[in-house]
């Protein structure tokens, strides 16, 4: 369990910094980059086998293999190094749902302003052809996800880095 | 006694122009307005033997302190520094772009006391903050590195860069100007030529020295990655830049056209693994150069084998040691720095908390590993939070290749003398550096009771971290780089 603590933690902490260093002045540094991602899957391979065995997702027993986020690939591009997105599994479009029941009133008129803001020909509904906004909701929802396993564990300090040592991965 | 120093002399003054460093305060060409004091970088010179036993030698010997400086502007904080091949001049670049060049006052008769201080030369801005507008991304004027080439003139050439471009700097001297020309006179204005009724030829008249920085080449437009490191080539006609994925060859001359010896970007980018750290020539092998990946490896490719150099000719590496494994194992393997022995035989590779030498001629193991800072492997999570795992730490060697120095935090540096296997700790800071004093070697309680004098690991201010460190090639004189100031160290002569 300890493990996992310390998993999660470094995974939020991963995230956080590969967001900012997007901001970062003098653009994303590949091999700071680079090093954060390979942390990351560190952590995400013990969270992983973690997991198995501890159940964190005790309303749906299959959920507890599927849930673990898994890394897009990079999508880069020239000096653009785009990091990964978390994709998402469904059960935490679940999570997202049932966070979001409060935000349900203001998705709704959105929704259906998008609809009757486009123009309506021959072809009903959304044409294919258009990128889906999917991406972006999952990188939230996973985000969602870690902060709050984050705050769960909030006053426990990263005390023993025996712990992290003691990992063979 | 790890080495004798001669001792520096500085008259302590509240006022010394030419000791203060003017990062950030004046400069040619726009730093601050004339008159400002310099609020810059502290230069220091004291005396240090750091005696092995642990009673203090009590030969002590003066250091001038100068302006203090609290705050630290982030523009002011040192990015390289560099002696020259003679060790006459000293480079420091910083995060603001500029360039400093000290000198080293000359010996004289008058005052033997006053060995070689270094002085200011020049100081002048060498990179602009730029703005990619094709990638809207900014690039920043910090100077990654600075590297001088040997002289041949009475000027003085280097070459700095930031991410994306590379210049070449001559630093000359004027001290002499003409005077007596006859369409114009002294003040400038163009004379009525009915009033000339006679020629004459211009003399050249003394004038007060000035010493001017012009841009000479511009190498620009070659990376797609930030350059990390840049190496001039023995042969004094080519060198090389480094950036994560990519070595690029320059002929010193030709600013349009480099050739490209590394590349080890993959054709899918998501398989990338490791990326280039450093990169240097060998000292006397013109077709010899080595690079340092993220990975704990170093390449060694010879020029002669192909045109692209993507298949070394050594492959330095140590496997890892599995009872160390966390989830930090890649990033503190990850190589810094790499530099070769001046006499070409060893290399150094500098990880987060280590120093390595090899042999050139064995490629399995480093022949020695130092521990800079072992006490820090138990906090890398701590370190991980707070940004501090990734510094990247420079390494240097003395001349004569018997110790090695590199920085720690909490302002120590660490000095390890191959030969009698001995080690010290050293801190650059004003509150150790009183006037007449020697260095007292510092040390870290790992635990346990903590001694007096000691420093327990948990006050180690990480804020406070020793990057950059140059020694000059001959003497024992050290420059260590502090934030935004400069120490430098030099031995004592009685």
């Amino acid at each position: 369990m300890e493990q996992n603590t310390e998993a999660k933690r470094i995974m939020a902490l991963s995230l956080g910094k590969m967001y900012s260093s997007r901001s970062q002045r003098g653009g994303l540094r590949l091999h700071r980059s680079l090093l954060l991602t390979l942390v990351m899957r560190s952590a995400q391979d013990i969270y992983h086998s973690s997991r198995v065995v501890t159940e964190i997702w005790p309303a749906n027993g299959q959920h507890a293999q599927k849930a673990l986020p898994a890394e897009e690939p990079m999508d880069t591009s020239g000096a653009q190094f785009q990091t990964c997105a978390l994709t998402t599994s469904p059960e935490d479009s679940q999570l997202r749902c049932a966070k979001s029941d409060e935000n349900k009133e203001n998705l709704e008129p959105v929704r259906s302003n998008r609809r009757t803001r486009k123009r309506r020909g021959k072809a009903a509904g959304e044409p294919d052809f258009l990128p889906s906004k999917r991406a972006r909701i999952r990188m939230e929802a996973a985000e969602e996800l870690l902060s709050a396993q984050v705050t769960e564990l909030c006053g426990t300090n990263c005390l023993s880095e025996r712990t992290c040592s003691s990992h063979v991965l | 006694m790890l080495f004798p120093l001669p001792a520096v002399h500085l008259p302590p003054s509240e006022h010394h122009p030419l000791l203060q460093l003017p990062h950030g305060r004046y400069g040619e060409g726009g730093g601050g307005g004339g008159g400002e004091d310099c609020e810059g970088c502290v230069c220091v010179c004291v005396s240090t033997t750091p005696p092995m036993e642990e009673d203090i030698d009590t030969r002590k010997i003066n250091s001038s302190f100068l302006r203090d400086h609290n705050y630290a502007t982030e523009a002011d904080i040192i990015s390289t520094v560099e002696f020259n091949a003679t060790g006459e001049l000293l480079a420091t670049g910083d995060k603001g772009g500029r360039v400093v060049v000290f000198q080293r006052e000359q010996e004289s008769k008058n005052q033997p006391q006053r060995r070689g201080e270094y002085n200011v030369y020049s100081t002048f801005q060498s990179h602009e903050p730029e703005f990619d507008y094709l990638k809207s991304l900014e690039i920043e004027e910090k100077i990654n590195k600075i590297r001088w080439l040997p002289q041949h003139n009475a000027a003085y050439f280097l070459l700095s860069t930031n991410d994306k471009t590379v210049k070449l700097w001559k630093i000359s001297e004027r001290d002499k100007r003409p005077e007596g020309y006859n369409l114009k006179d002294e003040d400038g204005r163009i004379r009525d030529p009915a009033t000339i009724t006679t020629l004459r030829v211009p003399v050249l008249r003394p004038m007060d020295l000035m010493v001017e920085a012009t841009a000479r080449r511009v190498y620009s437009n070659a990376h797609t990655y930030h350059i990390n490191s840049i190496s001039v080539n023995s042969d004094y006609e080519t060198f090389m830049s480094t950036d994560d994925l990519r070595i690029n060859l320059w002929n010193l001359e030709i600013t349009n056209k480099s050739f490209n010896i590394v590349d080890i970007k993959p054709a899918n980018m998501e398989e990338l693994t490791e990326v280039i750290t450093a990169a240097e020539f060998h000292p006397n092998q013109c077709n010899t150069f080595v690079y340092s990946s993220s990975k704990g490896s170093i390449r060694l490719c010879d020029m002669r084998a192909s045109a692209l150099c993507d298949n070394h000719s050594k492959f330095f590496e140590e496997p890892e040691d599995p009872s160390n494994r966390s989830f930090f194992s890649e990033i503190i393997s990850s190589i810094s720095d790499v530099k070769f022995s001046h006499n070409g035989r060893y290399l150094m590779t500098r990880d987060y908390l280590t120093v390595k030498v090899w042999d050139l001629n064995m490629e399995s193991k480093p022949l020695e590993t130092y521990q800079v800072h072992d006490y820090l492997r138990s906090k890398l999570c701590s370190l991980y939070e707070n940004d501090c795992i990734f510094d990247k730490f420079e390494c240097v060697w003395n001349g004569s290749d018997s110790v090695i120095m590199t920085g720690s935090y909490n302002n120590f540096f660490r000095m390890f003398d191959r030969n009698t296997k001995r080690d010290v700790t050293l801190e650059a800071s004003r509150e150790n550096s009183k006037p007449r004093a020697i260095l007292k070697p510092r040390k870290v309680c790992l635990g346990g009771k903590r001694r007096k004098d000691e420093i327990s690991v948990d006050s180690l201010d990480f804020s406070k971290k020793i990057l950059h460190t140059a020694w000059h090639p001959s003497e024992n004189i050290i420059a260590v780089a502090a934030t935004n100031n400069l120490y430098i160290f030099q031995d004592k002569v009685n």
